[in-house]
């Protein structure tokens, strides 16, 4: 693989709602153990962007290349057509993603939860699979609840979990999508430490996030987006420092406090 | 009491086989509808809708026709299509796509009553859609499903006695054929009636059972 090509490159990109344009021609790359954190207004589109990298929405134009491999669609005569059922799931298994709302599998335990991937997709022995899980577990600081369901673990164990089920799977790219919002604000923490720590170990996040000193914390890059655009993309020193963009401003102005 | 039991004593064996034809054509059919539920069930919940189309309309066929009218259906039917179905085949058939209709629609149900999250967490990881079905949507459709699931068990065990109309030998047909030698009505009906409700007591305990196993989490 080429150096010098980003792990994630977006070119382009549009979806549309109906008749609502979601994302109008979207352009961003990610390198490998980037940081970038994606923030602006709901309905800005950024959720959006997310689902569409990871292949559980559709797009009408432009294109989503991951390391190197065209995601979701193959170009014939000019025509673009979605690929089946098995090729999607394989693209699918080289990005991680980690919810707002956890989704964990409520009727599997939590080493369960991190197991069904390394079994199922990565065709792991059991055995394995266990070793792995036990290991991302405990990395989130969650040995001791291994064989706990969700519904036993605080909304920040569930989360830590989801985190560990995503990264099990060794992905290339994870994406986080607004994983401390729908968390009770004591439990906000325990979250962003771990995805700092994941982050520390070399990881590539595409992170979106209403959290803003987080994100200026273990950001290398913030993109905000407005309107099915990104309109200022750079390091958070200046994105939060000195922003150039008057909605930019006015955005950060309405939520800082 | 002493003559009802001397001629209970003396039907104990016509009494036994319908009893256990009975159970053993319940059993077949909730074999075969829960088969064929769970086809129905998934093609209703997540085929295009020209696929769909025809699960529908034999779903709906099926919930809007007396049980009786498909045996006789079953019964009649396929022997002027040239196939000769035994009565008991027949009544097994009839209730089989009444069951598979019921399990069909209770199983839809229950898989679109999970969160969209949990396919979205499913397709995140990687698994094929087979995959999604069969380790994350269907175990919980499972559960939620499992009442009801146990009732359409109860259902069958009572719509089997309709089958003495097509002439098999189950539960009803020989308390009617005992009936028949001794004169003595009231004493037999109540006791099939006693038999009938057995076994759907047990059948209502060991689902209990069941869902208590399951559905600790």
């Amino acid at each position: 693989m080429d150096k010098q090509q980003p792990l994630l490159a977006i070119r382009g990109l549009t979806k549309r709602f109906g008749t609502v344009d979601v994302l109008k021609g979207v352009d961003l790359d990610l390198d490998r153990r980037d940081v970038v954190s994606i923030i602006g207004s709901s309905g800005s589109g950024k959720t959006t962007l997310l689902r569409c990298v990871n292949l559980l929405e559709e797009y009408q134009g432009g294109d989503i290349v991951l390391d190197g491999e065209t995601i979701g669609y193959r170009s014939a005569n000019g025509r673009r057509h979605r690929f089946g059922d098995r090729e999607l799931s394989r693209q699918r298994s080289m990005t991680g993603m980690v919810f707002q709302s956890f989704n964990l599998f409520p009727h599997l335990t939590a080493a369960g939860n991190v197991m069904l991937g390394l079994r199922k997709v990565l065709r792991l022995p059991k055995a394995e699979a266990r070793a792995v899980a036990e290991t991302w577990l405990t990395r989130v600081g969650l040995a001791a609840r291994a064989d706990h369901y969700p519904s036993q673990l605080s909304g920040g164990q569930q989360q830590r979990v989801a985190i560990a089920r995503a990264l099990a799977m060794n992905p290339k790219l994870v994406l986080l999508d607004e994983v401390t919002s729908a968390l009770d604000p004591e439990l906000v923490q325990e979250v962003l430490n771990t995805v700092k720590s994941i982050a520390d170990d070399g990881a590539t996040l595409l992170i979106v996030t209403h959290e803003m000193r987080f994100a200026r914390d273990v950001s290398s890059r913030v993109v905000f987006m407005e309107q099915g655009r990104i309109v200022e993309d750079g390091p958070p020193e200046q994105i939060f420092g000195a922003p150039k963009n008057q909605r930019l401003a006015a955005f950060l102005r309405n939520t800082r406090h | 009491m002493q003559v009802f039991l001397d001629q209970l004593w003396i039907a104990r064996f016509a009494l036994w086989d319908g009893f256990l034809l009975t159970v053993q054509i319940a059993a077949a059919s909730i074999l075969f509808g829960t088969l064929l539920g769970g086809i129905v069930g998934i093609q209703l919940s997540y085929a295009p809708w020209w696929l769909k189309l025809p699960f529908r309309l034999y779903v709906d066929i099926m919930r809007g026709t007396p049980v009786l009218v498909l045996i006789l259906a079953a019964f009649y039917i396929p022997s002027v299509a040239g196939l000769s179905l035994g009565p008991t085949q027949a009544g097994i058939l009839a209730l089989s796509l009444f069951a598979g209709a019921h399990i069909g629609e209770l199983l839809r149900g229950s898989l679109q009553a999970i969160p969209p999250g949990q396919a979205e967490a499913g397709r995140s990881i990687g698994l094929t859609f087979p995959q999604l079905l069969a380790y994350v949507l269907l175990p919980q459709a499972a559960r939620s499903a499992l009442p009801p699931w146990i009732n359409t068990g109860v259902e069958l065990i009572k719509g089997s006695s309709l089958l003495s109309m097509i002439g098999v030998g189950e539960l009803l047909l020989k308390t009617q054929e005992i009936i028949g030698r001794n004169f003595m009505t009231i004493q037999f009906y109540v006791f099939a009636g006693i038999l009938y409700l057995a076994i759907n007591i047990v059948l209502d305990q060991l689902g209990k059972a069941v869902e208590r196993r399951v559905g600790q989490h």
